[in-house]
């Protein structure tokens, strides 16, 4: 058996996904150059925002009843119904979302990121989120940024630009830093999340 | 280190592992439940066709259970035919239960399993001081296919129980006590272990409230650590007796954070709409009308919340203007009932049986229409979580759940104690 990398957590998908359940059978890195390949690039999200508080949970984002779905569409059409008149609406609007502390709370329910989605929102910054959401988003390719700085600075409709690659949001004159995610989970984000990237791996995989 | 270091060692194949570091871990069980379909469609979008090891999938269809319209039935039947052409064997259909209920039941979690499942109350698997911790749809998939996901190492608290209950307060009570305190998100991200004098006296059904409920402060994960009670639930539920392997806690094992509750000290609880963490002695609640009282859920659903709920109510009635819906956790409950008379005292007082599952907690079942209330043992009180956007949901322990069905108005089970 190989010794794992655990830094190199997600690549270590891409080394032996369908080379079979061995992985001792897998072809190491130097046999698939397409590991190699850049995919760094500025990824710039700029929008207006939407300010939410604490504790935002996931049967709120989307109720049980709309879980028949998984398409962004239709299930947009009932993310935080249940607030009442105007939602989800007034969001359309809106391009990235600010939230306070654990975003996303409750159910694991991925479709709380689908939903979102389905509205046009780009992004999600927020103090912290439940670790669900938090992993849900980045499987469903949703940038989503832990700032608590900018939550008390910032007011609803406000424009934002976050700069993902690089940690920064840039809000009227000031710049917040953020902490950057592992190389492999930004690379997750930029294929377009997890499915993406399991099937672009299996088509070369299938194409060697 | 850390139970939690522990297990996520073994399961990465490394001899030690620290706080925030990343791992590729191989979890022992992918739980998923009827949204499974949702995982089998991903599975067809990536363009996969084998599995990692079909023994390490379970599949329990206990959400929306049996269908309720033609798209639910069409859900099922995707679920039914993948784990048969993929010869998933840890298979359970619409008549079995509640996932978590069911896979420990059927002896598929040992202490020790790392267990993920489309399903935050997986955090439950801790009972039997196994890492459980839910993880969406698209994740599953990944695992059917590669054997493993990336987790990061979670700093660990520690919360120590010492002295016993008082009469009418139960485990429901000092997990409500705990979320009130700490908030929803008082444990986010870190692994929780349960220590002190008062846990061998805690029954594994206990536990399991105990570690269901933790979810509700935000924990990753959750340990009760084995001991007598926890090996003699699993004699003879384990597939193999060698998997009984508890792992414990390192005299060393650093703690972020130390927090000791006297048990002595609790009184019974309720959680208020809209959030868990909402929450207030019985006493600041008392008089509250009910419409509906759900006896339900992955987190009170147990035989002995039945049992609990049927002394309570033997020889009186539920109030008229309440209507008390009984979901048994699991078929083995309901057996279990309905061998015990338990079943026959709880129909006798009023009560309303439907088949074992999830039901009303996911609002399958037992609706709420505009501006009712309903008292549930259940686990989440969100807005609209149970119907109406106007309804209420307050959350308590089986005890309480019963005295405020007979007075149809939320009551302190303490004056039901005597009587």
């Amino acid at each position: 058996m190989p010794p794992f990398d655990g830094l190199r957590a997600v690549s270590e998908v891409e080394r032996w996904v369908f080379l079979g359940t061995n992985p001792e059978r897998a072809l190491g890195m130097k046999d698939m150059p397409w590991l190699h390949r850049k995919t760094e690039m500025e990824q710039i999200i700029q929008g207006r925002v939407f300010k939410f508080g604490d504790n935002v949970n996931s049967d709120v984002i989307i109720p049980g009843r709309w879980l028949i779905y998984i398409d962004a569409e239709r299930l947009s059409q009932h993310a935080f119904e249940v607030l009442g008149e105007g939602f989800p609406d007034k969001l359309r609007g809106f391009d990235i979302l600010v939230a306070g502390r654990n975003f996303g709370c409750g159910s694991a329910r991925e479709q709380a990121v689908t939903a979102i989605a389905g509205l046009g929102i780009k992004a999600v910054v927020a103090c912290s989120f439940a670790r669900t959401f938090y992993r849900n988003a980045i499987n469903e390719g949703m940038p989503i940024v832990e700032c608590p700085e900018l939550y008390t600075a910032i007011a609803e409709g406000d424009t934002i630009q976050i700069d993902v690659a690089a940690g920064r949001i840039r809000h009227n004159d000031k710049e917040y830093r953020f902490p950057q995610m592992p190389e492999s989970i930004r690379e997750l984000l930029q294929q377009g999340g997890l499915a993406a990237y399991l099937k672009a791996q299996i088509e070369k995989q299938a194409s060697q | 280190m850390t139970i939690a270091q522990k297990i996520l060692a073994a399961k990465s194949r490394q001899s030690s592992v620290q706080p925030g570091q990343i791992v590729d871990a191989y979890p022992d069980l992918v739980m998923s439940h009827t949204a499974t379909w949702r995982s089998v469609s991903v599975m067809k979008r990536v363009g996969a066709t084998k599995l990692y090891d079909p023994e390490r999938l379970a599949i329990v269809l206990d959400h929306v259970a049996p269908a309720k319209s033609e798209k639910n039935a069409a859900d099922h039947q995707v679920c039914r035919n993948f784990a048969r052409q993929f010869g998933v064997r840890k298979f359970y259909d619409v008549d079995a239960g509640i996932a978590h209920l069911v896979l420990m039941e059927h002896g598929h979690v040992a202490p020790g399993d790392l267990i993920v499942g489309t399903d935050s109350h997986c955090t439950i698997y801790g009972s039997l001081g196994a890492l459980g911790t839910g993880i969406g749809y698209t994740e599953v998939t990944s695992i059917w296919i590669t054997g493993k996901l990336w987790m990061k190492v979670p700093e660990s608290f520690r919360i120590t129980l010492d002295g016993r209950f008082a009469p009418g307060v139960y485990a429901k009570d000092l997990m409500l006590h705990l979320i009130g305190t700490l908030g929803a998100d008082g444990c986010g991200y870190k692994s929780v272990e349960f220590y002190g004098t008062a846990i061998p006296a805690m029954s594994i059904s206990e536990r399991m409230t105990m570690a269901n409920l933790a979810m509700e402060m935000g924990v990753k994960c959750v340990f009760i650590p084995p001991d007598a009670t926890t090996h003699e639930y699993l004699r003879g539920r384990l597939e193999n007796p060698d998997r009984y392997r508890p792992v414990f806690a390192d005299p060393g094992a650093v703690y972020e954070k130390d927090i000791a509750v006297d048990l002595s000290h609790l009184e019974p609880m309720v959680a208020c709409p809209h959030e868990v963490q909402n929450t207030k002695s019985v006493r600041e609640v008392i008089g509250t009308r009910i419409d509906q009282a759900f006896l339900g859920s992955c987190a009170n659903a147990k035989y002995e919340d039945m049992v609990v709920v049927s002394k309570i109510l033997k020889g009186r009635r539920v109030h008229p203007n309440v209507r008390l819906i009984i979901t048994p956790g699991s078929k083995e409950i309901l057996l279990e009932a309905t061998k015990s008379g338990v079943l026959q005292t709880l129909l006798e007082s009023g009560g309303l049986l439907t088949n074992p599952g999830c039901g009303a907690c996911a609002g399958d079942g037992g609706v709420l229409a505009d501006g009712e209330v309903c008292l549930s043992t259940a686990n989440r009180n969100f807005l609209g979580r149970m119907g109406s956007n106007k309804s209420e949901i307050y959350l308590s322990s089986p005890a309480t759940l019963a005295a405020s069905a007979i007075k149809g108005v939320i009551s302190d089970p303490r004056e039901f104690l005597n009587g």
